[in-house]
């Protein structure tokens, strides 16, 4: 008995040293990744000249590339791997498919959408847009969200998983449709502008929009955090988390409202990246097991580091030009995500 | 009708027992159908930007005149784009109901497995590395492109222990074509083919020229007839593998047939037009309503009514906004998308 009890503490404790070891390592790995995506593009600055820089003690040009050109995009980057990560650890928790995202789900498509409109019949991008940006792109988000919901609940049966993916991806193919019309009818140099964009693109790379995006997943983030007892309980099944006396419906919403919420955000001033939030929250499974107590800070950090290497990446391989982020997370992303498939039951 | 199959028999597809095989109608969509795409063929040419009289129309066709700007017109633009969308829509119909009866899975699409953002993929780096490759090379690289998107979403089905369910396999499919379609993307931003290749991609007839139609036209008729004559094996097959192999069916052999006929309809198609959805995941599905379950005549019927759904799909195009075009692309998908939902909300089994 006691040596039982003994084990279990142990097992406990190893594993909280683990969960903090991931924890930190991807921390300390985002901050590599930080220190070296300072230092891709045109002008190169020697590790030294960096850190001069960041203390404030460099060039006047020095200055100004990092603080107003890779520093908020850097930044955006994390903050937007985060924000999908946590929002793809949700969608998985609650509909208990592990290849729930919101890119699948079509809430990017539709967050694109308006975007997108917004883009076409506004092509400046002062103040007051940089705020109405995540505003309107959480309202094409919800609704999106909303409609999918709607179609795949039926009466007596509630939301079926599979159900729930299928429609999604209906549905981000009908936008992606309306999308695609309302692309063709831009002019040239507005064109570029929306496809560079929805290919998922860091466009929106300046302070502005670290700004309009931060308080998102402030607010969030920690919202969430503190339900991770409740995405536990959810992922036992609605039956198993009623009889431990949660309110399984309502909880599921304001869920779901917290990944829309997010996603939304984040596509916003990113684009259409796909695939972080179903990569990211498995890889943070598989390192420190499916407790959301541990899985959703693992997450969100494996989520900021996968955006900022494709964001790296991208500026780096075809350099002086660019490929945009969602490019570059697609071709790592997809792969997994099939490699997933092929192993998975059901 | 040694094939035939009676309402009862089957207990996988109860489908098949809401539609036995229905010969008569079938005959009269294919005698209708033809009838429907002849007028049809008339009207889309006359109908546009700017209306032509059918009589024009007529004489456009069967009595050139190289003087009249009319004739110019048809002869140049409209008479190859509305065969050309005649028989891209056949052949999107007909992959899909191949593809249908051979996996039993009522979701399959060239467009949902992976073949058209394949086809496009392939295409997207013809145009970057190798502009103004002449359209035979195109058709093949297309085939090749095919040929990769439903490798991966296959070998995925192959690697994974219990093969793939429908969903699974649409969702195999979507990761797919997110992946070749991010790449043609990156593709197309890197080299900055912009928006021809957008509209290309888009899917619109608009560009179909008479050299095109004589390239592809052996292909698809080959294609086509092959369908036709497989089409026996495909009924067996789609009652499942067993039963076909126990009545004596090489199964492996008319699977492998039919994906190569897959593979030169669906890359045929979007070389032409680019890369169009849900027509072979609508158009099969009606064909099935309408005459029932033996593709003898699913595989025919799907080929009209695939034609006359591309055809008055493309004339909506342009006609809806002139002188703009929209993509054909986005106004089938605009009907395949319930439909799509429809399915996915009926099928109970397997999902």
């Amino acid at each position: 008995m006691s040596s039982i009890e003994s084990q279990t503490l142990s097992a406990d404790r190893r594993k909280k040293v683990r969960d903090i070891t991931v924890i930190s390592i991807f921390s300390a790995l985002i901050i590599i990744a930080f220190m070296i995506s300072m230092n891709t593009g045109f002008i190169r600055l020697s590790p030294m000249e960096l850190l001069r820089t960041l203390f404030g003690y460099g060039t006047d040009k020095q200055e100004l590339i990092l603080f107003e050109f890779r520093l908020p995009r850097i930044v955006i980057s994390v903050l937007v791997g985060a924000g999908l990560a946590v929002s793809g650890c949700i969608l998985q928790g609650i509909s208990r498919n592990a290849l729930a995202d919101p890119g699948i789900l079509g809430i990017n498509a539709g967050a694109g959408l308006v975007v997108m409109l917004f883009i076409s019949f506004y092509p400046t991008t002062t103040a007051a847009p940089t705020f109405l940006l995540p505003v309107l792109a959480l309202l094409g988000a919800g609704l999106t969200a909303m409609l999918i919901y709607t179609l795949s609940y039926k009466r007596h049966e509630g939301i079926s998983p599979s159900r729930l993916l299928l429609t999604g991806i209906a549905v981000a193919a009908g936008i992606s449709a309306v999308t695609i019309v309302l692309t063709l009818n831009l002019r040239p140099d507005q064109y570029q502008t929306v496809a560079t964009w929805m290919a998922g693109s860091i466009w929106g790379s300046t302070w502005k929009f670290v700004l309009a995006l931060l308080p998102w997943i402030v607010i969030l983030i920690p919202y969430v955090m503190s339900k991770a007892r409740v995405l536990n309980v959810l992922s036992l099944g609605d039956q198993m988390a009623q009889g431990l006396g949660t309110r399984v419906e309502k909880e599921r919403l304001l869920l779901l409202a917290a990944a829309v919420g997010l996603a939304g955000s984040c596509v916003s001033v990113s684009g259409g990246i796909g695939f972080v939030g179903l990569i990211a929250p498995h890889l943070g499974r598989r390192l420190v097991g499916p407790r959301h107590q541990a899985l959703l800070p693992a997450s969100a950090l494996i989520g900021g580091f996968l955006v900022i290497v494709a964001d790296t990446l991208g500026r780096w391989v075809i350099r002086p030009s660019e490929v945009p982020a969602g490019i570059v997370v697609a071709v790592i992303g997809a792969p997994y995500f099939l490699y997933l498939l092929s192993r998975t039951k059901g | 009708m040694q094939y035939s199959i009676k309402a009862g028999e089957e207990v996988e597809k109860p489908s098949a027992v809401k539609y036995p095989s229905r010969p008569w109608a079938a005959t009269l969509i294919l005698v209708g159908g033809m009838i429907a795409l002849v007028f049809g063929i008339g009207l889309c040419i006359s109908l546009g930007a700017a209306d032509i009289k059918l009589s024009v129309v007529w004489d456009a066709i069967f009595h050139f005149n190289p003087e009249l700007t009319q004739h110019q017109i048809i002869q140049d633009l409209r008479f190859p784009r509305v065969l050309g969308g005649a028989m891209v829509g056949a052949c999107f119909a007909v992959a899909g109901a191949i593809m249908q009866g051979m996996t039993r899975n009522p979701l399959a699409d060239s467009g949902l497995l992976g073949l058209n953002s394949g086809a496009g993929f392939a295409l997207a780096l013809c145009f970057a590395f190798a502009p103004g490759l002449p359209f035979l090379y195109l058709i093949m690289f297309s085939f090749l492109g095919a040929a990769l998107g439903a490798g991966l979403v296959y070998g995925v089905g192959s690697f994974s222990r219990t093969g793939l369910s429908p969903i699974r396999l649409v969702l195999a499919g979507a990761a797919v074509s997110a992946l070749l379609s991010a790449l043609s993307e990156g593709i197309q931003l890197y080299f900055r083919i912009g928006q021809d290749l957008a509209f290309w991609y888009a899917g619109g007839v608009a560009g179909t020229t008479w050299l095109q139609l004589k390239i592809m036209f052996p292909w698809v008729g080959g294609a086509i007839i092959g369908a036709i004559m497989l089409s026996p094996s495909i009924t067996l097959l789609s009652l499942g593998d067993d039963i076909a192999a126990g009545l004596g069916q090489r199964t492996k052999l008319v699977k492998l047939l039919g994906a190569i006929i897959v593979l030169i309809l669906a890359g045929s198609a979007v070389s032409v037009v680019g890369v169009v959805g849900f027509v072979g995941l609508i158009i099969p599905h009606l064909t099935r309503m309408l005459v029932g379950v033996d593709y003898r005549w699913i595989i025919p019927c799907s080929a009209v009514l695939g034609s006359l759904l591309v055809m008055l799909a493309d004339l909506t195009a342009r006609i809806i906004n002139p002188p703009y075009e929209t993509p054909i692309g986005a106004l089938i998908a605009l009907i395949g998308v319930p439909f799509f939902l429809y399915l996915a909300r009926k099928e109970r089994r397997a999902l």
